[in-house]
C-alpha cells in the first residue's frame, strides 16, 4: 500500500501538464491570488493553511503557498520565524519532535503528505533533506554515499551509483583517490557537498536545504550554489537561507516569513508575508515589510 | 544612546589610564592575586594526593601478591586441580573453568539484554510516560543494590523457585548477570546518547527506517562505549564472590564444572577458601590465585582499551 502511494506520487510527477483543479483545489485566495506563475509551472507542493505548534506554542501559522517543480524556492526571514519548521514539515521530519503538531494540508503532487496511509519513511525517500551543519556519518566517504542506496535496497551497481552521485555533487575529482578515508577528515565545504551527494544518491525528487551554506566560506558557498543551479534540472529544491544575495542569485521563487506578535507581545509566531517570483520580491515587493527586511532595516 | 556612549568613552579612558600606569611600573598585565596563585598550587597538589592514594593501594596489592604468591607462579597453578591436603601441588583448574563458565553465561545474557534495554529506553521509550520514567529510576537504583541481595534473589528464583536450576554454574551466571545488568544498561545508554542526533536525522532524512538507523548508524557509532561498559561489567562479575556463594559456588569442588549439572566454584571463591585454611602453604596458594586474577583482569582491561581506541569515534 505504501509502495502504491509512492507510485502515485511518482506517476503524478511524470504528468507534466498537471492542472491544479484536477485535485479539487481552489487557487489560493487573497494576496496569494496573484497570478501568472500558476499557469506556467507544474506544482510540486501545495501548502494550504499550514500551521505548526510545538506543544501549545505556535511556530508558524496559516502558510499557503505553491512550490514548483524544477524550481529553486527560497525561504527567507528573520531568525525564529519558522523557516526550518516549515521546511521540516515538507518531508515529515517534524514527526521526530514529539511535541510538534501540523495542521492544514500539505500536498505533494496532489497526494496529502500527512494522509493516514502515507508512511513518513516513504515520504523521506522522495523528499530528501540537507541540513545546516554538515552531518556526514562517521564512516568512509564511500560508505556515506552508499548508505542510502544500500539501506533502501536500490538496484544497480553500487560503485556506479556512488560515483554518479559524487560526480553530480561536484566532489568526485577531489575524493576519487580517498574514497575509503573517513568523511570527518574533509573540509566543511566538502562535507556539505558529500551530504548533498548522499542525498542525491537515493534519487529523491525534491531536496530540502536548511541553510546549507551558513557554515561555509564564500568559495564553498559559490560551489554549492552552482551545484544547486545544475541540480534543479532534475530536482525541485527548497532552500532556507539568511543570505539575501544567495536567495536572489539562485532562487526562482522567494517566500518571506516574518515574526508576528500579539498585542500584549505574549505570543509570537511566524507568518508568510509575501511569496512571489524572486525578481519581483527583490525589486518590487508588494509588502512594505518585505522591502524593509530586504533593505536590511529589520530582522 | 548618547549617555551610553559617554559611559563607554569614560570606561575606555579609565582603562587606558590604568594600562598607562601599569606600563610605567613595567607591569603591563598586572599580577594575579596571592589567593589565585595559592589556589593554582594547592588544588593540583590535592588532586595528585588523591590519585597517589588510589595508585598506592593498587600497587600494594600487586606487590603483596607477587611477594607472597610469586613462588607458585607457574603453569601448575592454573592446570592443577583443587586439593585440601597438598597445598604445594594444588591449583585452580576447576575454579578457573568455573569462572569461565559463569562469565561466558554472563556475557551471553548481558549483551543482548543490556543493549536491548538501552536501545528501548533511548530510542523508543516516550519519556513523558510514567512507566518509562519508573523503569529508568529502577535501573538507577538497581545499580546500587548490594550484591548479596542478588545472591538471595538468585537462590530464591533461579536455584529454587520458578527456574529451579539447582546449585549449578548456570544459576551463578544468571545471578551475576542480574547483578551487573544495570551497569551495562546505563553504560550502553550513555554510549547511545552520545551519538549526535544529527546522525540519526541524516539517516532518517534519506528514507531509512528507525530500526535501520539504529542498526546501521547508532549502534556502530556507540559500539566502543557499549563495549567498554560491557567489559567493565564483566570484570566486576569476574571478581564477585558473595552472590555465588549463595547459589552453589562451594568449597572444594574437585571435578570440572558443567553449566547445568553439579556444583561449581570460581576463582575468587576458591581464593577465599584457600585463604581460610590454617596452613601457611595455603596462604601462598591464595596469593598465587590473586596473582592469576590480577593478571586476567589486566589482560581483559587492556584488550578492552585497545578495542575502544580502535573503534573510538570523533564527531
Ligand atoms: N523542537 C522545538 N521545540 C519547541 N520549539 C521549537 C522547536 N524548534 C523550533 N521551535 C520554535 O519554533 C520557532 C520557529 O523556529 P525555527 O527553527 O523554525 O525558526 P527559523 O526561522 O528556522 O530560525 P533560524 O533562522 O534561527 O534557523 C521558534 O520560536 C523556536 O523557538
Ligand atoms: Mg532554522
Amino acid at each position: 500500500m505504501m509502495e502504491k502511494t509512492i507510485d502515485v506520487m511518482r506517476q503524478a510527477k511524470r504528468n507534466t501538464a498537471i492542472d491544479a483543479d484536477d485535485h479539487g483545489l481552489s487557487l489560493p485566495t487573497g494576496e496569494f491570488a496573484q497570478p501568472e506563475y500558476h499557469e506556467q509551472r507544474e506544482r510540486a507542493f501545495e501548502l494550504r493553511n499550514v500551521s505548526v505548534h510545538y506543544g501549545d506554542t505556535p511556530a508558524v501559522k496559516d502558510v499557503t503557498m505553491d512550490i514548483f517543480r524544477n524550481n529553486i524556492t527560497a525561504l527567507i526571514g528573520p531568525s525564529g520565524c519558522g523557516k526550518s519548521t516549515l521546511l521540516r514539515c515538507m518531508n515529515r521530519m517534524n514527526d521526530l519532535i514529539p511535541s510538534a503538531t501540523v495542521e492544514g494540508t500539505l500536498r505533494y503532487h496532489g497526494e496529502d503528505i500527512y494522509g493516514p496511509k502515507v508512511d513518513p519513511v516513504q515520504v523521506r525517500k522522495i523528499i530528501g533533506m540537507v541540513f545546516q551543519k554538515p552531518n556526514p556519518f562517521p564512516k568512509s566517504i564511500y560508505d556515506n554515499v552508499a548508505f542510502g542506496p544500500r539501506t533502501l535496497g536500490m538496484k544497480g551497481n553500487e560503485r556506479e551509483i556512488v560515483k554518479d552521485a559524487l560526480v553530480r555533487a561536484g566532489l568526485w575529482d577531489e575524493v576519487k583517490d580517498r574514497l575509503d578515508d573517513n568523511a570527518y577528515g574533509m573540509s566543511g565545504g566538502q562535507q556539505q557537498r558529500l551530504c548533498i551527494a548522499r542525498c542525491i544518491a537515493v534519487e529523491p525528487d525534491v531536496i530540502l536545504m536548511d541553510e546549507p551554506c551558513s557554515a561555509l566560506d564564500p568559495i564553498s558557498t559559490a560551489r554549492i550554489e552552482d551545484l544547486m543551479l545544475e541540480l534543479k534540472e532534475r530536482y525541485s529544491i527548497v532552500i532556507v537561507t539568511h543570505n539575501m544575495q544567495q536567495a536572489a542569485r539562485v532562487s526562482d521563487m522567494t517566500g518571506f516569513l516574518m515574526v508576528q506578535l500579539t498585542e500584549d507581545e505574549k505570543s509570537r509566531w511566524g507568518e508568510l508575508v509575501e511569496y512571489d517570483e524572486t525578481a519581483k520580491i527583490f525589486t518590487n515587493p508588494a509588502d512594505a515589510r518585505t522591502e524593509d527586511y530586504i533593505a536590511g532595516k529589520v530582522g | 544612546m548618547s549617555v551610553n556612549q559617554d559611559e563607554h568613552r569614560l570606561a575606555g579612558r579609565a582603562r587606558i589610564a590604568v594600562a598607562g600606569a601599569r606600563a610605567a611600573t613595567g607591569d603591563v598585565f598586572g599580577r594575579s592575586s596571592r589567593r589565585e596563585r595559592l589556589g593554582n598550587v594547592v588544588f593540583p597538589a590535592l588532586l595528585l594526593l588523591a590519585l597517589s592514594v588510589a595508585l598506592a593501594g593498587l600497587l600494594a596489592i600487586i606487590v603483596w601478591a607477587v611477594v607472597e604468591g610469586g613462588s607458585r607462579a607457574n603453569v601448575d597453578l592454573i592446570t592443577n586441580g583443587t586439593s585440601r591436603l597438598d597445598a604445594a601441588s594444588a591449583g585452580y583448574r576447576e575454579a578457573i573453568l568455573g569462572s569461565l563458565y559463569v562469565i561466558g553465561g554472563v556475557i551471553l545474557l548481558i549483551v543482548p539484554l543490556g543493549v536491548g534495554a538501552a536501545i528501548y529506553l533511548e530510542e523508543y521509550a516516550d519519556k513523558t510516560r510514567w512507566w518509562n520514567r519508573l523503569i529508568e529510576l529502577n535501573i538507577q537504583n538497581l545499580a546500587g543494590v548490594p550484591s548479596i541481595v542478588f545472591g538471595i534473589l538468585g537462590l530464591a528464583f533461579v536455584v529454587r523457585g520458578p527456574l529451579s536450576l539447582g546449585f549449578v554454574a548456570a544459576a551463578g551466571a544468571i545471578t551475576v548477570a542480574m547483578l551487573v545488568l544495570p551497569t551495562v544498561i546505563i553504560a550502553a545508554r550513555e554510549a547511545i546518547r552520545a551519538v549526535p542526533p544529527s546522525i540519526r536525522e541524516g539517516s532518517l532524512a534519506l528514507g531509512a527506517t528507525q530500526w535501520q538507523t539504529i542498526r546501521r548508524q547508532v549502534l556502530p557509532a556507540a559500539f566502543s562505549g557499549i563495549l567498554t561498559g560491557t567489559i567493565l561489567a564483566v570484570a566486576r562479575a569476574f571478581g564477585e564472590a558473595a552472590p555465588l556463594l549463595l547459589v552453589g559456588a562451594t568449597t572444594f569442588v574437585t571435578f570440572d564444572p558443567s553449566l547445568f549439572e553439579n556444583r561449581f566454584t570460581t576463582l575468587p571463591v576458591q581464593i577465599f577458601n584457600y585463604s581460610k585454611q590454617p596452613q601457611e602453604e595455603f596462604q601462598v596458594l591464595a596469593a598465587g590465585g590473586a596473582l592469576v586474577m590480577i593478571t586476567l583482569l589486566v589482560v581483559v582491561n587492556s584488550f578492552a582499551i585497545g578495542l575502544r581506541n580502535k573503534f573510538e569515534r570523533r564527531w
